[in-house]
């Protein structure tokens, strides 16, 4: 019993310690970069209502980082899907997985040269081992991996799209 | 199902009643568990591991087998591209320092495609293992047959291998530790956690973890 506690109360300890240490990162960014690229930073706890949303509109949520190269090479299908599927309630949100350290040379370059049009959000979370099997229990935790959710309905992938392959999962959510 | 939502229950209802604090915290760890359970191909805990023959940066075949006074083994699937793995590197050598003369040495394993990442090959192993000081073999998975059977997703992928009569038998499947970006900062050293439990004849506490790593790739 005490263990149980101790570890609820410590892992209680170290979530707010890190939504602490986001919100002072948000202000930074958003300090650095008014003009420039607007990039928010989550924790799990941030990012969890945004890859859980029941609007009736079909996420494609996409886990990626400039360093991860299948994951670049799959990034323009993602991006057709956002411009093509727009009016018919599709919303494509990347989240980035690039290290902090990264935003600024190598995410955000990235993000201009390409100009991506879908939401980008950054996702910063050490607690790996919590977050990866409560975003899929099947999730290894391997780059890239993508889920695609209608309210309750949801699909998971840890693999690489065709541009092909992404439509046809999209439009399964669209039936 | 929702791990904060369980976790915030538990932290409530302890206020309340310690039953419902029981309650929800038998819920927590129940749901904890089940998410440890996957099997997607390759080793589960339990299965006997394979032995190999791989290339290693001296030129020289490298099994399982030639360890002859090793208690088991820790084998990790890592490479020189891979932002995750690299951030490993220091701390991968530090395992080995501390653990191959305890006789769990480790052994680490290229899996890439080094056609698809040409900075994983053999050259390019042999430079880092030098300019890194690994003190471990680093061993191509030649023709990529190994890490399949051991069901390795991403680098880096660790496999705690304890020896015994039938083989070497999977004990720990995952991450290295809790915090990929800053070794002062973890606080759970997973595998060296699994390695003392080893080592000391008891139970290992968390026997798979997950982490993010670069997918292993292939043509």
């Amino acid at each position: 019993m005490k263990r149980f506690l101790i570890i609820v109360l410590l892992l209680n300890f170290s979530c707010k310690e890190a939504s602490k240490e986001v919100v002072a990162q948000v202000k930074n960014s958003e300090a650095e970069v008014k003009s420039d690229i607007d990039l928010k930073i989550y924790d799990y706890d941030g990012l969890e209502p945004l890859i859980n949303k029941t609007d009736g509109k079909v996420h494609v949520v996409n886990f990626w980082a400039t360093w991860c190269a299948p994951c670049v090479k799959e990034l323009p299908y993602f991006e057709k899907v956002n411009a093509e599927y727009q009016d018919k309630n599709v919303e494509v949100l990347l989240v980035s997985l690039d290290f902090p350290r990264q935003y600024e040379t190598k995410l955000k370059p990235f993000i201009k040269a390409k100009k991506l049009q879908s939401e980008v959000v950054c996702f910063d979370d050490v607690d790996q081992n919590r977050w990866i099997p409560a975003i899929d229990s099947s999730w290894s935790g391997a780059l890239p991996a993508t889920i695609i959710y209608k309210d309750d309905k949801r699909q998971f992938y840890e693999k690489s799209f065709t541009y092909e392959e992404l439509k046809t999962e999209v439009q399964q959510f669209l039936k | 199902m929702n791990f904060s939502n369980h976790k915030r229950q538990n932290t409530n209802t302890y206020g309340v009643s310690k039953t419902l604090g029981l309650l929800a915290a038998i819920v927590c760890f129940v749901s904890l568990t089940a998410f440890t359970i996957t099997t997607d191909g390759g080793y589960d805990i339990g299965d006997v591991a394979t032995d190999f023959s791989l290339e290693n940066i001296d030129g020289k075949k490298v099994s399982l087998a030639d360890y002859k006074t090793a208690k088991g083994f820790i084998v990790i699937f890592t490479c020189n591209t891979c932002p995750y793995a690299v951030a490993y590197e220091d701390r991968i050598v530090e395992l080995d320092k501390k653990y191959a003369s305890k006789g769990y040495p480790v052994i680490a394993i290229m899996p890439n495609d080094t056609d698809v990442k040409p900075g994983d090959n053999m050259q390019a192993m042999k430079a880092r293992a030098k300019a890194k000081g690994f003190t471990f073999p680093y061993l191509m998975d030649d023709g990529q047959k190994i890490y399949p059977q051991y069901g390795a997703t991403k680098t880096p992928h660790v496999y705690i291998l304890e020896k015994s009569t039938k083989g070497n038998i999977v004990k720990y499947i995952g991450a290295i530790d809790d915090n990929y970006k800053d070794a002062s900062a973890v606080k759970t050293k997973y595998a060296e956690n699994a390695v003392d439990a080893l080592l000391a004849g008891k139970e290992i506490e968390q026997k798979k973890t997950r982490a993010i790593g670069c997918s292993i790739k292939t043509k």
